[in-house]
C-alpha cells in the first residue's frame, strides 16, 4: 500500500459500507423466493434451520443446511460473490483464529505431525475444527440471507409481532438508523483531516491518525445516538414499531412455514 | 383558559454544568417567540424542556395546565397527546432524519399516533405537496442536500399539524432561499392559534418570525421585549454576545461599532 493511500483507502471503507447498507434494502425489495414469503415466517423460518443447525452433531447434517442457506440466497436474489466476501471470507477468519488451537489440543488419533516440532493434528480435532468453522458459516450465512432480503423495518415489526421484548427491537432499530449517520460522520472527519494534511504522511503516522479519529467517533457516536433517540421520542415512539405495511397470512406463507418446519426437523433427525 | 406552557423557576444541568437557572415562563396560545442568545446560552436546552425530553431539575413546566413530568409523560394517552400537539424540529436534521425513504420519514410520526393506514397516506402525500418535496419523496433523507433535509424535517413534524411548533435553529446551514422558505412557512401561521417558538442567534429573521423576543445568557432570560425594542438595543445584545464591535479604517481613522453579520447596516460620515 502507497503512502498515499491508507487514508483514501479508509474514505473509501466508508463509501463502501454505505453502499452495502443501501444495497441490503434494494435487495429487499427484488422479486425472490423469501420476499414473496410474510416477513414473520421468513424470521421464524431461519431461526429454525438455525436451531435444528445447532442440534445437528453430524457434519454431513450442518453441511446440508448450509447448502440450503445458499440455495436459499441463490433464489432470493442475494448476490453470491457479495455473501462470500462479507460473510463467508469473514467469519472463515474469526472462527478460524477460534478452531485453530483445536486442531492441535483434540486429543485423539494423529493424521499429521509437524517434523521436529512434536505438533499433531488429530481427527477429533479436525472435525471439531470443521465443525465450529461450519457451523458459524452456516449460521451467518442463514441470518445474512434474511436481513439481505427483507426491509430492517418488517424484520423489526416482525419480532415485536413474535412478542420479542420491546427493548430488545428498539435497540435493534437505534442500531440501524444510526449507522448511516455514524458512517456519514465517520467520513466527514475523514475528509475533514485530509484536507488539513500538508504533504506525504508515515503509514504509522497515519494509523495513528486514524486510531485517535475512531476515538473521537466513539465519543461522538454516543451523543449522536442520545440526540436520534430523542428525536424518536419527539415523534411519539414509545417502543412498538409501527408501518403502513399490513403483514397477512396467505396460502404460499403456510406452504413455506411448513417446509421450513419440516426442513429443520429433517436434519435435526439426520444430524442427531 | 391556561397558558400553552407555564415554565416556573427551573433549573437544568449537564453533569455539573448548568445549562438552565432559575428560568420563569409564559407563553400562550398563538404567540410567536424567538429565543436569542448565543451559543452555550441554553436556547436548545429550554427546546428541549418544552418538548418534554428533558426534565428540569428543580422547578415545574405545564403545558396546557398539565404538568410535564417523567411520570405524566410515561402514561401513553397523554405522551401520544403531547406530542401530537407539540413538535420540535432538531438543530441537526440528520438526527431526525432516520427513515429508508422521504415517504416514510414523513408517515414516521402519524404511524406512532396510531392513525388509520388511509389517513396516514393522506396526511403524508398532502404535507409532501405543501413543502413541495414530492421529487424527494422515494429517495433516502441522508442523501440529500442540507436545504432538503431541513425541508423533510419540517415536513415530518408538520404532518401532524401541531398547535405548538419548537424550532431549532431553523435557517441555520440553509442556502438564502431555503432560508427564505422556511421563514415564509412560519410567517403563514401569523394570527393563527399555532404557537411558534423559534431558537436562533440570527437576528436578520427575528422581525420576521416572531412578535416577542426572549434574549438569553447563561440559561437565564436577561430581556424580553418585541423585536423591535430588543433589535435597537444595541448594549443589549453586545451583552448577549449577538453582536460584537466590529474594528476598522476609514481613510486612516479607525474606529469600531457594533456590528452583527447580516442585520445591521450602517452609514459613517468622516
Amino acid at each position: 500500500m502507497s503512502r498515499h493511500t491508507f487514508l483514501e483507502s479508509t474514505l473509501q471503507g466508508f463509501a463502501r459500507a454505505l453502499a452495502k447498507a443501501l444495497q441490503s434494502e434494494h435487495g429487499a425489495t427484488q422479486p425472490g423466493l423469501l420476499q414473496q414469503l410474510d416477513p414473520r415466517v421468513r424470521v421464524i423460518g431461519i431461526f429454525a434451520l438455525v436451531i435444528s443447525m445447532i442440534l445437528c452433531r453430524r457434519i454431513e447434517a450442518i453441511a446440508a443446511i448450509f447448502v440450503i442457506a445458499v440455495a436459499l440466497a441463490v433464489a432470493s436474489r442475494v448476490s453470491l460473490g457479495s455473501l462470500a466476501k462479507r460473510v463467508w471470507l469473514v467469519v472463515l477468519g474469526f472462527s478460524g483464529v477460534i478452531a485453530l488451537p483445536a486442531l492441535f489440543l483434540t486429543p485423539g488419533e494423529p493424521l499429521f505431525t509437524a517434523p521436529g516440532l512434536h505438533l499433531s493434528i488429530s481427527a477429533q480435532g479436525l472435525r471439531t475444527a470443521e465443525l465450529l468453522i461450519l457451523r458459524a458459516e452456516t449460521a451467518a450465512t442463514l441470518t445474512t440471507v434474511l436481513v439481505l432480503s427483507t426491509a430492517w423495518t418488517h424484520i423489526l415489526k416482525a419480532l415485536r409481532s413474535l412478542h420479542i421484548p420491546a427493548e430488545i427491537v428498539t435497540m435493534l432499530a437505534m442500531t440501524h438508523r444510526y449507522v448511516f449517520l455514524l458512517i456519514e460522520t465517520a467520513n466527514q472527519m475523514f475528509e475533514s483531516r485530509q484536507s488539513r494534511t500538508v504533504g506525504i504522511l508515515s503509514g504509522s503516522e497515519q494509523r495513528n491518525m486514524t486510531a485517535r479519529t475512531a476515538g473521537v467517533l466513539l465519543s461522538k457516536s454516543i451523543e449522536l445516538s442520545h440526540e436520534l433517540y430523542l428525536a424518536m421520542l419527539s415523534r411519539g415512539f414509545r417502543g412498538e414499531v409501527r408501518l403502513l405495511t399490513d403483514f397477512h397470512l396467505r396460502p404460499r406463507d403456510y406452504v413455506g412455514l411448513t417446509g421450513f418446519f419440516f426442513t429443520g426437523c429433517f436434519a435435526a433427525w439426520m444430524g442427531r | 383558559m391556561p397558558s400553552t406552557f407555564e415554565v416556573q423557576d427551573i433549573s437544568f444541568s449537564y453533569d455539573a454544568i448548568p445549562a438552565i437557572r432559575g428560568l420563569t415562563l409564559r407563553i400562550e396560545e398563538g404567540d410567536r417567540i424567538a429565543l436569542l442568545g448565543a451559543n452555550g446560552s441554553g436556547k436548545s436546552t429550554l427546546l428541549r424542556i418544552l418538548d418534554a425530553l428533558y426534565f428540569p431539575s428543580t422547578g415545574s413546566v405545564t403545558f396546557k395546565g398539565d404538568a410535564l413530568t417523567q411520570e405524566h409523560l410515561q402514561d401513553d394517552q397523554f405522551s401520544l397527546n403531547f406530542r401530537r400537539r407539540v413538535a420540535l424540529v432538531f438543530q441537526n436534521p440528520d438526527v431526525q432524519l432516520f427513515n429508508p425513504t422521504v415517504f416514510d420519514e414523513v408517515a414516521y410520526g402519524p404511524l406512532q399516533m396510531g392513525w388509520s393506514k388511509e389517513d396516514v397516506i393522506r396526511r403524508v402525500e398532502e404535507t409532501i405537496e405543501f413543502m413541495t418535496i414530492s421529487p424527494l419523496r422515494d429517495r433516502p433523507p441522508y442523501r440529500l442536500s442540507g436545504g432538503e433535509k431541513k425541508r423533510v424535517a419540517l415536513a415530518s413534524v408538520l404532518v401532524l399539524d401541531p398547535e405548538v411548533l419548537l424550532l431549532d435553529e431553523p435557517t441555520a446551514t440553509l442556502d438564502p432561499k431555503s432560508q427564505s422558505q422556511v421563514i415564509d412557512l412560519i410567517q403563514q401561521w401569523k394570527g393563527t392559534a399555532k404557537t411558534v417558538i423559534t431558537a436562533t442567534h440570527q437576528l436578520e429573521i427575528v422581525e420576521d418570525i416572531a412578535d416577542r423576543v426572549l434574549v438569553l445568557e447563561a440559561g437565564r432570560v436577561i430581556a424580553e421585549g418585541t423585536p423591535t425594542e430588543i433589535l435597537s438595543n444595541a448594549d443589549l445584545l453586545l451583552r448577549a454576545n449577538l453582536i460584537h464591535a466590529h474594528r476598522h479604517s476609514h481613510g486612516g481613522a479607525v474606529h469600531s461599532h457594533p456590528h452583527s453579520h447580516g442585520y445591521s447596516h450602517h452609514e459613517h460620515e468622516h
